[in-house]
């Protein structure tokens, strides 16, 4: 039997989050998280959480599995709970609305400020701009971000300043736009992230990289941009 | 684009490259002087009286406290803003963050003329 010790919270009902207790019969299976938690809806309707596509690519079920920041689509229990042990909680720093469903807001203002679209001031060609096969090698390892959050709620300098610092997620895709060959506003995005917090309130400890579900490398693109703002500025 | 008025050189990049760039300064003048004691034949009071009579080793002294000074407020200044916010305790936190602030920098204006004082005086 797995145990599974879920986080609950209706702000309606309850004064303080809990955690409940599940007992739950894998039947010898290795199933997925997000599997676990629709067969417990089944018994519990009560039970809130997102999920949509169910295989990692729309990023709705990211919450802290075990500990660790993942998709319940995609995070086995041989992974998520080896020695019989499951533990759900929200994604950390975030507001809980109910039980595992956070608010994202403060994470969507962040992808909002680094205006995550192409901006190119040069006359629109006839069919498409087009690129050069080494310019669109460039953007492999940023376009793939599903903005699920598991980065950005790992990340303690998101965690104290969530108004301020951008946050890994959004910082990949600000260097997403950066490194696109057909983007003209690179000098004003740069502009706009010159600043203690923006960029800067990154030390580098790499929690981002540790959980992302997809296995991308937010650091690196947050080094790229402060050489770019370093190449800038000196 | 977030506006500061109390970091070091109001702008991240400044910050960043004068913290690093004190960093090294910092371990370049923590070898030397670690290399000083442990490598010299006669290291004692005369050596190091010596030592610091000389010019050139009080201005690279000087340079390491300005270094520690700038460093120490860089890094501070970040810790002071992680911790003291008004997202964390209320707008009590502007008041307690303004007197950490100006307890850091006193703290940093005397240990810097005291050290100038020393570095000179002896």
């Amino acid at each position: 039997m797995l145990k599974v010790s879920i986080y609950r919270y209706n702000p309606e009902t309850d004064k303080a989050p809990y955690m409940q207790d599940y007992e739950f019969d894998t039947q010898g299976k290795d199933l997925m998280v997000l599997d676990v938690l629709e067969l417990l809806k089944a018994e519990d309707p009560t039970l809130a959480f997102r999920r949509s596509c169910r295989e990692g690519v729309c990023g709705s079920d990211g919450m802290n599995i075990s500990g660790r920041n993942g998709l319940a689509c995609t995070t086995p229990l041989s992974e998520a709970a080896p020695k019989g042990k499951l533990v759900l909680r929200p994604l950390p720093g975030l507001p809980v609305i109910r039980d595992l469903v956070v608010d994202m807001e403060q994470f969507y203002e962040q992808y909002k400020k680094i205006e995550p679209y192409l901006q190119n001031d040069t006359p629109a060609p006839a069919i498409e701009r087009l690129q050069s096969p080494e310019d669109r090698e460039k953007l492999d390892g940023l376009y793939e971000c599903i903005l699920c959050a598991c980065c950005s709620s790992a990340c303690p300098s998101f965690w104290w300043n969530p108004d301020k610092f951008i946050g890994p997620a959004g910082l990949l895709q600000a260097y997403r736009f950066l490194a696109d060959s057909r983007d003209t506003a690179t000098d004003e995005r740069l502009a706009g992230l010159d600043d203690p917090f923006s960029v800067f309130r990154c030390h580098g400890i790499q929690n981002c990289v540790n959980v992302c579900p997809k296995g991308l490398n937010p650091t690196r693109a947050i080094g790229h941009i402060r050489n770019m703002l370093l190449a800038r500025a000196v | 684009m977030v506006t500061t008025v109390t970091s070091f050189g109001r702008s991240g990049v400044f910050d960043w490259l004068y913290q690093r760039v004190t960093a090294v300064v910092l371990l370049a003048y923590t070898l030397f002087i670690v290399g000083f004691i442990f490598l010299s034949d006669d290291f004692g009071y005369e050596s190091w009286s010596a030592l610091f009579d000389q010019r050139w080793m009080r201005i690279f002294s000087l340079v390491a406290l300005l270094s520690t000074v700038a460093h120490a407020w860089i890094g501070l200044w970040s810790v002071v803003t992680d911790y003291i916010t008004n997202r964390m305790m209320g707008p009590k936190a502007t008041t307690l963050r303004v007197l950490a602030q100006v307890v850091l920098g006193a703290l940093a204006v005397i240990y810097a003329v005291w050290g100038i004082e020393i570095l000179w005086g002896v």
